[in-house]
């Protein structure tokens, strides 16, 4: 147990996808000027990342990884180099089904979240989560609790950035680093904070 | 800038017209992929084990960048080893081992029990693969593939003992995640260099080598046991300290090591 | 060259940065920074990719249903993108390994999508070339300087041969280590962003509030 919640932590914090491995930058740029915006497209992407990152796990380890087919009597085959077209195809297809789910049975979830969920097929922290689960070789278990531990580090970042940008539209920036160019310079700063729980152990 | 063109309505805009360009558009695609995959993977396979001996190579001090890698592995025997026992495993087949393989095999690999896991390794195979480096048909160095968690993630290098199996000839990482311009130095050949002809073992045979806080004193009794580490990356040095705690102690290659020392290696 | 092409290839460069102005694509590219060489392979990668997706995409304009022209498209470029990482992997392993999972995440580089979908879906296959050239070298641009400044200042040195001379090897110059953590790779992107908007004022962006001073009457 406890190393599963070393592993969160970690995944939370230490390894922030945006802030220490800059995935899903276009998105957490542009969607982080309101922080009610923010919340809606943190919650979107915890759901997604904690949908994708076990199943194409499951799909590596059990389809793809060389000798994984051996259950279907393939033992020799190895179809890791498509690891990539299935992982967006799977994705695109688990946005695209939670899309129709949600505006069938949870109308109000779907106003709230329906807006953010095409963005996030393109959103680089979720393929990332992906790979980096398949390269650590995480166990199933582990895959579940590191999708939403990356998911939820990913969002709180987001909506940090967002709390922050608010105050910041009262203050007075140099021209040139007006919006975009302060920006980056808050999240290099944010980036830097993350960065003190290297080295925690649990 | 030419004006883009007006968007019509596409003759393909069919249900059947949408099956034939995705059918198409698949077909070409994965040809493409799986043609380029299986060109290129005998290459890629070559290259992950080109890489591999080179860093063995290194570590046993023989890389020469005039030479041939293949020609030089020559002088490198590749032996499998019951961690267990300490003994070599002889209808093992070296080529055929797969240590990172076997350590997930539930089967061939044991728990490393929580209170001896100082380098959280979690599981480690039964056997293990080490390499005699030969001169002249005598064993000169024995190198032992070891790993240990530093500050950020798992470091994996190798260890390079004299015959003696005591004596530290080099150490190397060909892989880790340590904090860059910190923690890196034990990627740096002069920290290397400091390894050189430290003692592992003590006379009661118990695991002295360890890399301490800041520099090691003129006066510490255990000067040749010990390594200077680097201010501010304690941590990494910390890790370096577990991965040597457990993989020269009994549950790693301690008993492998002691056959060695009574001189029944070979 | 017409001048429909020259604005194709050169306006991404400076005017029209997919990175600086319309803040498309630093996802993967921030991370490989801390060394040139891996940059060098990843402008490259990106360049490859996005010329290559660009050209197929605008052959096949006429023929894409609307209906699955998004997916087509990313079919297209995660084929470009396996093919570039299994490449690398064989014929320049190390660096591959350094780029690790960031080469697979040109897939969802916004460039790419970003460029085939508005650009290359309208216009003619040579000017999509020029296209995705154009853009393949806005994002180097960027890239280079990023990662030559993070090398320079965090390890003395570019591809690796020393040019600050470190107190270590028994020079002058104490490296500073925080250049090479991530940090940094946000400091000297948002630097750069402000030296371009200084340069090319019109790509200011507009303040949402401006304070100025009241007149005590006015404010009664």
């Amino acid at each position: 147990m406890g190393n599963y919640v070393e592993l969160f932590i970690k995944a939370v914090f230490v390894e922030n996808l945006a802030l220490s491995f800059f995935l899903g930058m276009c998105t957490f740029l542009a969607v982080s000027k309101r922080i009610q915006t923010a919340f809606g497209l943190g919650a979107a992407v915890i759901v997604v990342q904690l949908i994708t990152v076990p199943t194409n796990t499951f799909l590596y380890h059990y389809v793809l990884e060389e000798g994984a087919l051996a259950w279907a009597g393939l033992p020799d085959v190895d179809l890791s180099f498509l690891g990539l077209v299935t992982y967006i195809g799977v994705i695109a297809a688990m946005v695209q089904i939670l899309e129709m789910v949600l505006d069938r049975y949870f109308p109000p979830l779907f106003h709230a979240l329906g807006i953010y969920l095409p963005l996030i097929t393109v959103n680089c922290a979720i393929l990332g989560g992906t790979l980096f689960s398949v390269q650590r070789d995480y166990t199933m278990p582990e895959s579940i609790v590191y999708g939403i531990g990356s998911g939820f580090g990913w969002a709180l970042a987001l909506v940090g950035l967002a709390g922050i940008r608010e105050k910041l539209k009262y203050s007075d920036v140099p021209a040139g680093l007006q919006g975009l160019g302060i920006t980056f310079i808050i999240v290099g700063l944010m980036s830097l904070g993350f960065m003190a729980f290297a080295g925690i152990q649990l | 800038m030419s004006e883009p063109e007006q968007k019509s309505p596409r003759k393909t805009d069919t249900v059947v017209g949408t099956l034939v360009v995705a059918l198409v558009v698949s077909l070409v695609c994965s040809s493409f992929v799986a043609s380029a995959a299986v060109l290129l993977k005998p290459r890629q396979v070559a290259n992950a084990i080109l890489d591999m001996r080179r860093n063995i190579l290194e570590v046993a001090g023989l890389l020469d960048p005039e030479s041939d890698v293949e020609a030089l592995f020559d002088g490198i025997e590749p032996r499998v080893v019951d961690l267990e026992t300490g003994a070599y495993v002889e209808d093992a087949d070296p080529e055929a081992f797969d240590p990172a393989e076997a350590a997930k095999d539930p089967e061939r690999s044991v728990e490393v029990p929580a209170e001896i896991d100082v380098a959280r390794v979690g599981r480690r195979a039964n056997h293990a693969l080490v390499y005699e480096v030969r001169r002249d048909g005598e064993v000169s160095k024995i190198i032992l593939p070891v790993s240990g968690y530093g500050l950020w993630s798992t470091m994996y290098g190798f260890l390079a003992l004299e015959a003696d199996g005591n004596t530290v000839a080099d150490i190397t990482f060909y892989s880790h995640g340590e904090t860059p311009g910190l923690g890196d130095f034990i990627g740096k050949p002069a920290w290397r260099g400091l390894w050189r002809g430290k003692r592992a073992f003590d006379e009661s045979g118990k695991v002295e080598l360890q890399v301490v806080k800041g520099r090691v004193s003129a006066d510490d009794p255990l000067a040749d046991y010990h390594v200077d580490g680097v201010s501010g990356a304690t941590l990494t040095g910390n890790g370096v300290t577990n991965m040597m705690e457990y993989w020269l102690g009994d549950h790693g290659y301690g008993p492998y090591l002691r056959n060695i020392q009574r001189g029944e290696g070979t | 060259m017409s001048s429909a092409a020259k604005r194709a290839l050169l306006a991404p460069v400076v005017d029209d940065n997919p990175v600086t102005l319309h803040v498309l694509g630093i996802c993967s590219a921030l991370a490989v920074t801390t060394s040139l060489l891996p940059s060098l392979y990843m402008c490259l990668a990106l360049t490859v990719v996005a010329t290559l997706a660009n050209t197929a995409v605008s052959a096949i304009r006429h023929i894409l249903p609307t209906s699955i022209r998004i997916i087509v498209q990313m079919t297209i470029i995660a084929s470009l993108v396996i093919v570039v990482d299994e490449s690398l992997k064989a014929f320049a392993f190390e660096t591959s390994r350094e780029l690790s999972v960031f080469v697979g995440l040109i897939i969802t580089n916004c460039i790419v999508l970003g460029r085939t979908e508005s650009f290359a879906s309208k216009n003619r296959v040579g000017l999509s070339f020029l296209d995705g050239i154009g853009n393949g070298l806005g994002y180097s641009v960027i890239l280079i300087l990023v990662a030559s400044t993070r090398e320079l200042l965090g390890a003395g040195t570019l591809l690796g041969y020393a040019i600050l001379p470190t107190v270590a090897d028994g020079g002058w110059y104490s490296p500073n280590g925080m250049m090479l953590l991530p940090p940094s790779a946000f400091f000297v992107i948002g630097l750069i962003i402000w030296a371009v908007r200084t340069w090319k004022a019109e790509q200011v962006e507009k303040p949402e509030f401006r304070i100025h001073e009241v007149h005590r009457t006015e404010a009664l």
